[in-house]
């Protein structure tokens, strides 16, 4: 009974959609007001009943309802309970419902907070978004429903959650992922509502941007937490690999990363409109482009769903009806006109726009190695992958030179920059920054690498560059510090930075100076890595609620004091009778220690694989800080509600509506 | 002129939508077999039913003959049990690989459904397996009078996948070594 009404909610919830998609647009053909009012109650009618549809599933789940095939596949008694209720999003059609429910949240979310926005234009965007929502239902309910039954003969017991999934990374990751992507269908309304009106003006950014940095926000938190999941879940000791799936969450967030720096501009110089709008359709269509890469099978990679044609077929079609239709508006509706105003070369607008070149032209690299496998073999030339030292060669000598924007675009000034201040200003930490990335890597590790040089002098110049800038702008003229005078979206955007500055260190100390060693290990044997003395005492028989496990018992000292204590385990999953490495790991600051078994050799020996890995929690932490950063900026008080500016600002839309 | 310039993302998608289309009728996981054409790489392991029995690849004789790899966790080997059953009764030898499984189990299952193999190599590790690149069971190879791998099965033997893929392949075999003999 409780399966019939989840699917029967959903239903429901496609009706509200179609209405919703439908009726407030004749409403603003026909200027009839009321029709457009019924946009926000439909909208809600929609988050009700996804809601309500996605909660009787997780019931059902709860309840061990094993006649549901979904269940059954995805389920187990012995499951505990905090993994039943994420298992409702481990497979491929209850993922679905949680897109489907992620994107009537972002609708009603935009239906409750934009009351002070033009009625028409809000109309305009939720009758979009209830398009997209209904595309996704459709492909829910006909190709891939959560809810089918199995009867009469039903199973008693069910095949169990993929053991890899049985993990707290995999009940935070999936949400804050689709909430990511999803996210991104906000910003891609605002801007086909924006075509649609031809208003694609300062106010039309400024409503869209804090959507947008929410929805990048939420994208950069569920990114880390994929690779730190994969990092200590998979016992590969990798924390990104390039892999299809992987970049098909990384493009959007790069192009987000384009899109936030270029609203700015549209909202505060009126610069770059159709740029801006063309990156807001990007940026979902990457999503959308990551799904069907995911969902069809049509690319080879470690973590793809289950593949069916059928499915393909349907998500390609919908990608299409999206892309084409949204790129059709754009190629006739977009602005002829060039823009209002001018800037010089030396200029923020320019460095922002490079930047963003920048940006477009990392996407374009992940795309073309992500693809370049199936382009390859749809013109019959054979079966060749992609793997990562073509994303290294290509990818980081461009986020190097973006880099070295990011520390000039802030100190710049808008239009017109004399050419000669911002060398005056930056040309000794530039100097400075070439010394310290010279020096690093002789008094790190003794030995001269290149590549560290760049990534440490980078890091170093960000730091600089951005603490130059910030403390210019808290410093009033008659020298006393004020740390309110810059907006909070100014600080969003130092924390930010900042992140990437942290980021770029993890990410160069690890690859740089991670050591590893693959060793055979008796009972009462020692090994040395990097100052590091790792000592086996044996393995313990250990029992979880549906595995058992052999656990290995090492201790760690350093200069004779023991630091760490592991249990690294090899769990054997009983239903799905699926080997699996749980590595162990202590964490600090500066290193972490990770043990991996390997297999068991005779004489109660084991094969081990040891890692000392310097500074990679830096990777989380500055995951953390960018996300932070970009809720800052969103939360700042220009994008909320003004009582006073609303009535003027309603009069003034309805106007160009009426022209 | 300039609106052209605006039309470029829309015939940029066109192109790459109609490659994605193509993609869903490629399978990327139909990677020809790195090992069709190898020999049988080489093993020194137990057997399942034999006591302390060691088999290496020696031990595999035949004109042709078939390397099963099956598991008593496996549905599908449950399910192609009984074929290779028959396909043993008509004379074709089949080896097992008893794939990281327990020597309880199988030898409960051989009992229990009856032993088509002439003998099952008890893979416990899984390191055959891995040399033979199998992803999972059941999988079948065919190998031929010289040892080599000429086929690859993943899947379920049945009626059908029998006669399709096996039978043209094994009648190959036959008139290579009529032809062999001969010479």
């Amino acid at each position: 009974m409780i399966p019939e009404l989840g699917n029967f909610a959903l239903i429901v919830g496609l009706a509200f959609a179609i209405c919703l998609s439908v009726i407030p647009l004749v409403g603003v053909a026909s200027n009839n007001l009321n029709l457009v009012r019924y946009a926000r109650p439909l909208t809600f009618g929609a988050f009700f009943f996804t809601l309500l549809s996605y909660v009787l599933l997780t019931v059902s789940f709860i309840n061990d309802d094993f006649s549901v095939l979904y269940i059954v596949k995805q389920s187990n008694t012995l499951l505990p309970l905090q993994y039943k209720m994420a298992a409702v999003f481990g497979g491929h059609e209850g993922s679905l419902v949680l897109w489907v429910l992620m994107l009537t949240t972002w609708a009603g979310a935009l239906a409750v907070s934009s009351k002070q926005l033009d009625e028409a234009f809000v109309a305009r965007v939720l009758s979009v978004l209830g398009m997209v929502i209904v595309g996704f239902m459709l492909f829910t309910l006909l190709t891939s429903n959560p809810f089918e039954r199995l009867l009469p003969n039903f199973p008693s017991e069910g095949r169990d959650l993929n053991p890899l999934l049985q993990d707290i990374g995999l009940i935070v990751h999936p949400p804050m992922l689709y909430l990511g992507w999803s996210g991104f269908s906000v910003a891609f309304a605002f801007a086909i509502a924006a075509l649609m009106t031809g208003r694609m003006d300062a106010a039309w950014a400024r409503w869209t941007r804090p959507w947008t940095l929410a929805a990048w926000s939420f994208l950069t938190i569920g990114i880390a937490l994929g690779s730190w999941w994969a990092y200590y879940e998979l016992g590969w000791g990798g924390w990104w690999f390039w892999d299809p799936v992987e970049n098909a969450s990384f493009m959007p967030w790069i192009v987000g990363t384009a899109l936030i720096h270029a609203l700015s501009v549209t909202e505060q110089r009126g610069a770059f409109r159709n740029w801006t709008v063309l990156l807001a359709i990007s940026a979902f269509s990457l999503s959308l482009l990551g799904t069907f890469l995911v969902r069809s099978g049509v690319i080879n990679s470690v973590h793809s769903f289950a593949s069916d044609p059928e499915r393909g077929m349907f998500i390609l079609m919908l990608l299409c009806i999206v892309i084409v239709g949204s790129l059709t508006l754009f190629a006739f509706r977009a602005s002829a006109l060039q823009g209002t105003s001018k800037f010089e070369f030396y200029s923020k607008e320019t460095f922002i726009l490079a930047g963003n070149i920048g940006l477009v032209t990392a996407t374009a690299t992940v795309l073309l190695g992500t693809l370049y496998p199936l382009l390859v073999d749809a013109l019959g030339m054979g079966k060749i992958s992609v793997g990562p030292p073509y994303y290294n060669a290509v990818f980081t000598p461009i986020i190097a030179g973006l880099v070295v924007l990011m520390g000039i675009a802030p100190v710049i000034r808008w239009k017109k920059n004399k050419s000669g201040t911002f060398r005056k200003e930056l040309g000794l930490i530039a100097l400075a920054s070439i010394g310290f990335g010279l020096a690093f890597p002789l008094l790190y590790g003794g030995e001269f690498i290149g590549w560290v040089a760049v990534g440490m002098g980078l890091a170093f110049w960000l730091v600089t560059a951005t603490l130059k800038n910030a403390k210019n702008n808290i410093s009033n003229s008659d020298g006393r510090m004020d740390f309110s005078r810059p907006t909070q979206s100014y600080w969003g955007m130092v924390v930010a930075h900042m992140g990437m500055a942290v980021a770029i260190v993890g990410v160069t100390m690890v690859s740089y100076y991670e050591t590893q060693l693959d060793v055979r290990m008796d009972v009462g044997s020692k090994v040395e890595l990097s100052g590091y003395e790792f000592v086996f005492e044996g393995m313990k028989d250990v029992k979880g609620p549906n595995y058992s496990a052999k656990q290995g018992q090492f201790r760690v000292f350093e200069a004779g004091n023991e630091v760490a204590f592991l249990q690294p385990e090899r769990r054997n999953y009983l239903v799905q009778t699926m080997g699996m490495t749980e590595a162990g790991i202590d964490s600090t600051i500066t290193r972490d220690l990770f043990i991996a078994l390997g297999d068991p050799l005779d004489n109660e020996a084991w094969a081990v694989r040891v890692y000392v890995k310097p500074f990679i929690n830096l990777l989380w932490i500055a995951a953390a800080l960018i996300a932070f950063g970009g809720f800052m900026c969103m939360t700042d008080r220009r994008y909320r509600a003004k009582k006073t500016a609303t009535e003027t600002q309603q009069i003034d839309s309805a106007n160009t509506i009426n022209v | 002129m300039k609106r052209f310039v605006l039309f470029l993302p829309l015939l940029l998608f066109i192109v790459l939508g109609v490659f994605l289309y193509k993609g869903l009728f490629l399978n990327p996981q139909a990677m020809p077999s790195a090992l069709e054409g190898q020999p049988v790489p080489a093993f020194k392991l137990l057997t399942v039913r034999q006591g302390d029995r060691v088999v290496t690849k020696a031990d595999l004789k035949g004109d042709f003959y078939l390397l099963n790899v099956w598991a008593t966790w496996c549905a599908g080997c449950k399910i192609e049990h009984p074929y290779l059953l028959d396909i043993s009764k008509s004379g074709v030898p089949i080896y097992g690989v008893n794939y990281r499984d327990t020597i309880e189990d199988s030898s409960k299952w051989l009992q229990d459904y009856k032993d088509p193999y002439q003998f099952s190599i008890f893979d416990v590790n899984g390191d055959l397996g891995v040399n033979l690149g199998v992803y999972g069971a059941p999988e079948t190879f065919l190998i031929d009078h010289q040892g080599i791998i000429r086929m690859r099965y993943a899947g379920i033997i049945d009626t059908n996948s029998w006669q399709v893929k096996f039978m043209p392949l094994i009648a190959t075999i036959k008139q290579e070594i009529a032809q062999e003999k001969a010479l």
